[in-house]
């Protein structure tokens, strides 16, 4: 019954996303202001109807209702509570639910919060909102029905992969969906502004916030699942350039172009059409990711079972949105009134340039993501690209990047000045190259790129260090610098935050790049073995029961210079439905680096094969997102981007810096 | 007014440019690490043969080889690390060597993908090895070219994907 209620919910949800599609378009046409004011109404009651049947859908997973087909493939009754729940979301036709529930519920959250925005751009806005959850309501009803019953019911359920049975599950896909998804309210705003023919300051004040909201969330959902990646699938890796990947980082990469652009726009009212563009593209990927995945098109770890009619269904919803999107973007945007002026040398200029190389970088990743479907299309023979392909591509485009990085927010609007910059920044960059150096030649000329990356992260930091300096006074009145550090907006905060992150993570890279120590041996129970400068005693192995798997687990006992530093205790797991093994890595993170270990199989001897590394610095590659994220979060919360809010810049900024060379020190998140 | 025009102007095509030269060395770049060793080709055994002749790969050159593991060919060397197996198409076979841990779910019989290069004694020597990864879902290229030569059980159709062909 429950089951009907959630089918029948979803049916209705498509009939009010029809009309929701129509009406404001039609409203704005008549200027009739009571059909534009129901479009709120229309939006949040799309949300409540996708809450129900996503609500049922889980009831049914929860209580193991096998007469449902979804459930009864891809769930079992002794599995645990929580991977039940999160079982509703670790397949196809569940995942795609979960699409339009957040498509949905970033409608209504426009809907509730955007108030602010004047009655008829918001219903143009979730006009379209309106439109995209139609299309996707229509692919699930037509093509991927999760409510689909099952006559007669099944016994007992197929089971989940064992892979997925991990709290990853739990936060990774719901994460990166609400960030893919976010991306939709941007790329409403830009159609919705396309037609109304005008993109204001104001406008950019509107975008940004939820662009920034679906980027920080982007950046959670992939930094959770590159750590999933690198304790679950035992090779210690955290990066594949799998097309899943991919399609995650190409939406990434634009959508922190987007951001910055979005920046010119309301502070500087320039790169409007370049902006709009930018959104439209960055949802195209969202759309595109979900189109690799789901149509098969490309096999990877992330696929699910292939179904031909829904690759042509999502191709042919690719094609209308991004074709229509662009075909308007192609009439409309001319006649946008024409951007403001900036010199050369300007922060605007940066940001360009940031843009510039960003999405350079997500056409090189596109490239290669394809390639391989155009070689088998138009050479006889399969081929693959390869992660040198794409780490070339990333030292190439995204070296200069973070180079200007160190530049760019020192500049100031309009027209900069590049001498002054570069004499504040002289120490940065004689700390960067020295290190360089000398790390090169430590190593005897053989890691070149590990002095490189390690002096641009170190060039970085230090300048943004000389940045926060200078803006507080630090040296020129250093008795009331601690006092100016407060009146640095949060803004700017976020972006320093945020910028020492992409340090971080560059420096967890080359770091654990260069010096990774692994060790692959086969041990007895009793023996030791030296890895790095860390001994690993293989103590015991041990058979283990858990809720719907065996396993056997080892106990592996680290010590440093004779000092006992922790236990790990890696498993190999059998799940017995479907019968599957699975590899949990033990880990045990340090601040030098992760201790990690990984349990092979039973060899001769009463001997275990087993690998084992130190990787150090590894855990920087999640601080320095966790610091990204938490960057975002800062500029999220800042008074300025909450419109109505009473301008406290000019105000504030002419009153902390009065003799500074830069205006403001609000312009620089 | 005019000035102003002509700084516009000027200010596009700055953007422009950068842009294009951007994109050119992009260009470039994909060129030139598409002609090296990121890319490799996709081989079931029985076009490594072929391959080789027409010099489409030399020993050394990576390539991926897919297939299946033959039943019964998987053996440990002494230094309990070290595998050596047989991966078949059913028309031909190419013995490999893999040094490292089997992923959990490499079996007799079942799909499998290796990278690496061709040693001079025709031993595929593999650094990664990628296997079937639930009923659903087979690596590309490891369908066998000529299901009828395949007697095992576990041959074609039977929880591979219908886009490996």
């Amino acid at each position: 019954m429950i089951v009907e209620i959630g089918h029948f919910a979803l049916i209705v949800a498509l009939m009010l996303s029809l009309i929701g599609a129509v009406l404001p378009h039609l409203g704005a046409y008549r200027a009739n202001d009571r059909m534009l004011a129901m479009s709120d109404g229309l939006a949040i009651s799309q949300f409540l109807m996708a809450f129900i049947a996503f609500a049922s859908l889980m009831h049914a997973y929860v209580t193991s209702d096998f007469s449902v087909l979804n459930v009864a493939t891809n769930s079992h009754s002794l599995k645990p509570l929580l991977y039940k729940i999160a079982g509703t979301w670790g397949n196809h036709e569940g995942s795609l639910l979960l699409w339009v529930f957040t498509l949905t519920l970033f409608g209504a959250a426009v809907a509730v919060r955007g108030k602010y925005l004047p009655l008829r751009f918001r219903a143009r806005v979730l006009g379209i909102q309106s439109a995209l959850v139609l299309g996707f309501l229509l692919f699930i009803l037509f093509t991927s029905n999760p409510f689909e019953r099952l006559i007669p019911a099944a016994i007992e359920g197929n089971g989940l992969n064992p892979l997925l049975q991990d709290p990853g599950l739990v936060f990774h896909p719901p994460m990166l969906y609400l960030g893919y998804v976010g991306l939709s309210i941007a790329f409403s705003f830009s159609i919705a502004a396309l037609i109304e023919g005008e993109v204001t300051p104001l406008w950019a004040r509107w975008v940004r916030p939820w662009t920034l909201l679906a980027w920080l969330l982007l950046t959670g959902g992939i930094a959770l699942g590159s750590w999933w990646a690198y304790y679950e699938l035992g090779w210690g890796g955290w990066w594949f350039w799998d097309p899943v990947e991919n399609a995650s980082f190409m939406p990434w990469l634009v959508a922190t172009a987007l951001l910055h652009s979005a920046i010119v726009v309301e502070k500087r009212d320039a790169l409007k059409s370049w902006t709009i563009l930018l959104s439209i593209i960055a949802f195209s990927f969202s759309l595109v990711g979900t189109f690799l995945v789901r149509s098969g098109i490309i096999t990877s770890v992330h696929a699910f079972a292939v179904d031909p009619t829904r690759g042509v269904f999502i191709l042919a919803f690719l094609a209308i949105v991004v074709g229509g999107a662009f075909i308007l973007y192609a009439w409309r945007a001319p006649k946008l009134t024409p951007s403001g002026l900036f010199g050369m040398v300007s922060r605007e200029s940066a940001l360009v340039l940031n843009n510039i190389l960003l999405s350079t970088f997500a056409g090189v990743v596109l490239l290669g993501t394809l390639y391989p479907l155009f070689y088998e299309a138009f050479a006889n023979g399969r081929i693959s690209v390869g992660p040198p392909f794409f780490e070339y591509g990333a030292i190439v485009l995204m070296s200069p990047l973070v180079a200007a990085l160190g530049i760019g927010p020192i500049l100031a609007w309009k027209r900069g000045n590049i001498s002054r910059a570069f004499q504040l920044t002289v120490p940065a960059l004689i700390i960067g190259i020295v290190a360089m150096v000398l790390i090169s030649w430590q190593t005897s000329g053989g890691l070149i790129m590990t002095g490189f990356g390690l002096g641009l992260a170190l060039w970085l930091v230090c300048s943004i260090t000389i940045d926060i300096a200078d803006k507080i006074q630090l040296l020129k009145k250093p008795a009331k610098a601690i006092s100016r550090l407060t009146s640095i907006r949060k803004a700017a905060w976020g972006m320093y935050l945020a910028h020492t992150g992409v340090a971080v993570i560059l420096l967890a890279i080359t770091i654990s790049e260069a010096w990774t120590v692994e060790k692959l041996t086969a041990l007895a129970p009793g023996e030791t073995t030296k890895v790095g400068s860390y001994d690993f005693v293989f103590d015991e192995i041990v058979p283990i029961a858990g809720p719907n798997y065996s396993a056997v687990r080892g106990h592996f006992s680290v010590f440093e210079n004779g000092a006992y530093i922790a236990t790990l205790k890696p498993e190999d797991r059998i799940y017995t439905n479907p019968v599957t093994n699975t590899t949990e890595a033990g880990i045990h993170p340090l601040l030098a680096g992760d201790l990690y270990a990984v349990i092979g199989e039973a060899a001769q001897g009463g001997r275990w094969s087993v690998r084992l590394y130190f990787k150090p610095f590894i855990s920087g590659l999640w601080l320095g997102s966790a610091m990204m994220m938490i960057g975002g979060l800062l500029s999220l919360t800042d008074r300025r981007l909450r419109v109505g809010a009473p301008s406290k810049r000019a105000r504030k900024g002419s009153k902390t810096i009065p003799n500074s060379d830069t205006p403001t020190i609000v312009g620089a998140e | 007014m005019n000035k102003g025009l002509r700084t516009r102007k000027r200010q596009r095509m700055l953007v422009v440019i950068t842009g294009l030269v951007t994109l050119t060395v992009a260009i470039f770049l994909v060129l030139f690490a598409l002609g090296s060793d990121s890319l490799s080709l996709f081989l079931q055994p029985s076009l490594v043969k072929e391959k080789l002749a027409s010099g489409e790969i030399t020993y050394g050159r990576r390539f991926r080889l897919g297939g299946l593991v033959e039943t019964g060919s998987v053996e440990t060397l002494s230094d309990q690390v070290t595998y050596q197996f047989t991966v078949t198409d059913c028309a031909a076979t190419v013995p490999v060597i893999f040094k490292g841990l089997l992923p959990d779910l490499f079996r007799d019989g079942q799909g499998v993908v290796t990278e690496g290069s061709l040693r001079e004694d025709g031993v595929f020597v593999a650094d990664n090895v990628l296997a079937k990864h639930d009923e659903n879902y087979a690596p590309p290229g490891t369908l066998p070219v000529n299901t009828d030569a395949c007697t095992h059980p576990e041959s074609a159709g039977d929880g591979y994907t219908s886009d490996s062909k």
